[in-house]
């Protein structure tokens, strides 16, 4: 039995939606690097989750392929920001991107 | 058919090679590779002329190469052409040419740039066998601004001097105008007739194609070139400047070869001055008021390249003298003739001024017949010949000059004479004053005289034989001869000018006897005053009215700056002042300044608060966001 006849496409949007905001609200309003790094790979998930509802819905497996790729994408890319952030621990024993200040004029 | 093209090739061949190697090579591969590729040059051009010499090729050979410019309905052609007129330059360039590089092993040896040296002088071949073998005028003009080019290279060889990297660029520069006139010429004759085909020209000239007035300005133009390159009035003062260059180069560049180009051009161009006959009293009036003047200012130089150099400039004059008489012939002849004496001339001088390490002043030689006999006989018999005295080569050559300029117009054959005179003066006052009487110098140079070597000799030997027997090539018919040289170039220059020496052959016998009696009074005047009177060139600074005026060669170069040169600097640095500084420097430095300035503010933006431009991130994301939708 199709789930999409339980749950409804709105559904999925709405989450994605809120997850995606939680994501843009955290990136704005917190101060922790690591935190701000969880908080885009909240709004990376909000983006893929809406993929694969739309990948359902039109039974077109194609967003489901994509999801995939975004993932082991995102991984990479993961741990490239974490080896920064070790680095930046490193330099400055703070994660606090106020304390980040020197990459400018 | 190849032949020709390994002809023009070797001399190149030979610049590559020293030119980019040249460093690695040792002073005697260099020397004589650069000598050896002229040889070959000289070897088939020998076969050519041998060629023509039997009749065995009697029409010229006219190879149309490749395309190098093509517009419209006007075509021109790479192209070579091989005839009796070109034959004889070849001779000229290269076996002199030769000659010369072999003297200039023995003479440049202790020079450290010694490869870059033969380099340029193989170049310079190469670019004087293209002005010589072009079949249009755009290839002769090619090879025209190459010798200019190598001709500033070797003036101002010796470039760490100031004064000589001077006169370089005065080289360069004055011929630059007559390239002008060159240039001009070229686009009346593509204008008005089409084509810059020597061939073709000749066929349009003799059917009569072209109007005389076209005639008279392409001939005019092509005489500013010819002027500028042939050191003539009033074009001639790069010249005697040009002498900084080491002596190979005079001798081989502003002596035998490179400045008979202009004399070339008109030859290979007399069709138009023959129909332009406006023109022709405007080139010999240039060439006789030449002769004498650079004649009378050589009476007083002291250097003793600079009275070769004005010699130069005024046996020049003769030659421009012939041709607008159209004496086409006559100019050629005395153009090789010249090119044998006064190439040996400068070759000797060289030798001289290698003994005595660099002295070129005539006022500290004197009796040098006795360390370098050798020298002083091949000077002396090359003097004898440019002073006209029977029966050395430069008697038959100036004579026939003389002769038409006589038929011509008896005031044109009077100037003649007179410079012919100084001539005979100038020269046997260089010859008296350094190989005569004692020597003047420090007691060090005396201890270090000596003979040359032979690879300076030798070439000076040959010269000289060449300036002793050069005359046979044009015996006229007074003497019994058969005036070979005319016969042969006929086919070239047989249009109007064959009606030379129309003169009875007792005005001839006459005319002849009083220019050697006038040699003979020239030289016996030098003899008197300088051998037995033991007079001596006054020092700098002393002379007094008329010399002064001459020894100071009539002030034209302080003239030539004040009417052309100070004004152009003054008219630059006021341009520069103005244009450059203000409009120019100013527009992009104001743009410059705006930039910075305004990129000072902005880059406050740049605060490196990561929040900040979290923030600013998210707000461009949802503008973009908002105006998509409100597009929508």
């Amino acid at each position: 039995m199709n789930i999409f006849q339980e749950i409804p496409l709105h559904n999925y949007l709405f989450l994605s939606a809120i997850l995606f905001c939680i994501g843009v609200f955290g990136v704005l309003l917190r101060r922790n690097a690591i935190i701000i790094f969880m908080s885009i790979e909240l709004m990376f998930n909000a983006v893929n989750l809406l993929l694969v509802a739309f990948s359902t819905y039109y039974s077109d497996s194609g967003g489901q392929v994509f999801v995939f790729f975004i993932m082991a994408v995102a991984a990479a890319e993961v741990s490239v920001g974490l080896a920064i952030l070790v680095t930046i621990y490193r330099n400055l024993h703070s994660v606090d991107i106020d304390e980040l200040k020197s990459l400018k004029w | 058919m190849q032949l020709v093209y390994l002809l023009i090739l070797l001399p190149l061949i030979g610049f590559l090679v020293n030119g980019l190697f040249g460093s690695k090579l040792s002073k005697t591969v260099s020397g004589w590779l650069g000598s050896l590729v002229v040889l070959g040059s000289f070897a088939i051009s020998t076969k050519y002329f041998l060629d023509f010499y039997t009749g065995s090729l009697a029409a010229p050979i006219d190879i149309k190469a490749f395309e190098i410019l093509y517009f419209q309905n006007i075509s021109i052609h790479f192209g070579i052409l091989v005839d009796q007129l070109s034959v004889l330059w070849l001779m000229i360039v290269t076996g002199i040419g030769f000659l010369i590089h072999v003297y200039s092993i023995g003479y440049m040896h202790d020079d450290e740039n010694f490869s870059r040296f033969f380099a340029y002088l193989n170049l310079f071949i190469f670019f004087m066998l293209l002005l010589v073998l072009g079949n249009n005028l755009l290839v002769t003009y090619a090879g025209w601004e190459g010798v200019s080019l190598c001709s500033y290279f070797l003036v101002g060889f010796w470039y760490k001097n100031e004064s000589y990297s001077n006169a370089g660029k005065k080289a360069f520069i004055v011929n630059r105008v007559g390239d002008l006139g060159f240039l001009l010429a070229m686009f009346v004759l593509l204008y008005y007739v089409g084509s810059l085909n020597f061939s073709d020209l000749k066929a349009e000239a003799l059917g009569g194609n072209i109007p005389s007035n076209v005639a008279l300005a392409a001939a005019l133009f092509l005489f500013v070139g010819a002027a500028a390159k042939s050191a003539q009035i009033p074009l001639y003062t790069w010249l005697p400047d040009a002498m900084a260059g080491p002596t190979p180069v005079s001798a081989l560049i502003h002596a035998a070869t490179m400045v008979t180009a202009g004399i070339y051009l008109v030859v290979r161009t007399n069709f138009l001055y023959d129909l332009a006959p406006e023109a022709m009293q405007v080139v010999a009036v240039v060439g006789a008021a030449t002769a004498l003047f650079a004649a009378t200012i050589g009476i007083f130089q002291n250097d003793i390249k600079k009275v070769l150099a004005y010699s130069t400039v005024s046996q020049l004059g003769l030659m421009f003298l012939a041709v607008g008489v159209g004496a086409y012939t006559a100019a050629v002849f005395h153009v090789i003739t010249h090119a044998f004496f006064k190439a040996c001339l400068f070759l000797g001088s060289g030798s001289v001024i290698h003994a005595l390490h660099g002295e070129q002043d005539i006022r500290n030689m004197g009796g040098l017949k006795k360390w370098m006999p050798i020298t002083f006989v091949t000077f002396l018999i090359s003097s004898l010949a440019i002073s006209g005295i029977p029966p050395f080569s430069g008697f038959f050559s100036k004579d026939e000059i003389l002769a038409a300029a006589y038929e011509h117009n008896i005031g044109l054959w009077l100037v003649a004479s007179l410079a012919s005179l100084f001539t005979a003066f100038y020269m046997f006052r260089l010859v008296f004053l350094t190989f005569n009487t004692n020597f003047r110098g420090t007691e060090e140079q005396q201890k270090h005289l000596h003979e040359s070597p032979s690879l300076i000799t030798i070439p000076l030997i040959i010269l000289a034989a060449l300036a002793v027997v050069g005359g046979a090539m044009g015996i006229p018919e007074v003497f019994g001869g058969t005036h070979w040289m005319k016969n042969f170039l006929a086919p070239v220059v047989a249009s109007g000018s064959g009606a030379a020496h129309a003169i009875s052959h007792s005005t001839e016998l006459m005319l002849i006897s009083i220019a050697s009696i006038a040699a003979v009074v020239g030289i016996a005047f030098a003899y008197f005053r300088f051998v037995k009177g033991g007079a001596l060139p006054l020092k700098d600074g002393e002379e007094k009215g008329l010399q002064k005026v001459i020894y100071n060669k009539f002030y034209v170069d302080e003239i030539y700056n004040a009417i052309i040169v100070k004004p152009l600097m003054t008219l630059s640095s006021l341009a520069y002042e103005i244009f450059d500084v203000l409009v120019v420097d100013g527009v992009v430095n104001t743009l410059a300044s705006i930039t910075y300035w305004k990129g000072k503010q902005i880059r406050l933006l740049q605060s490196g608060n990561i929040g900040f431009y979290l923030i600013m991130m998210v707000l461009g994301a949802c503008a973009i966001l908002g105006i998509t939708i409100w597009q929508l």
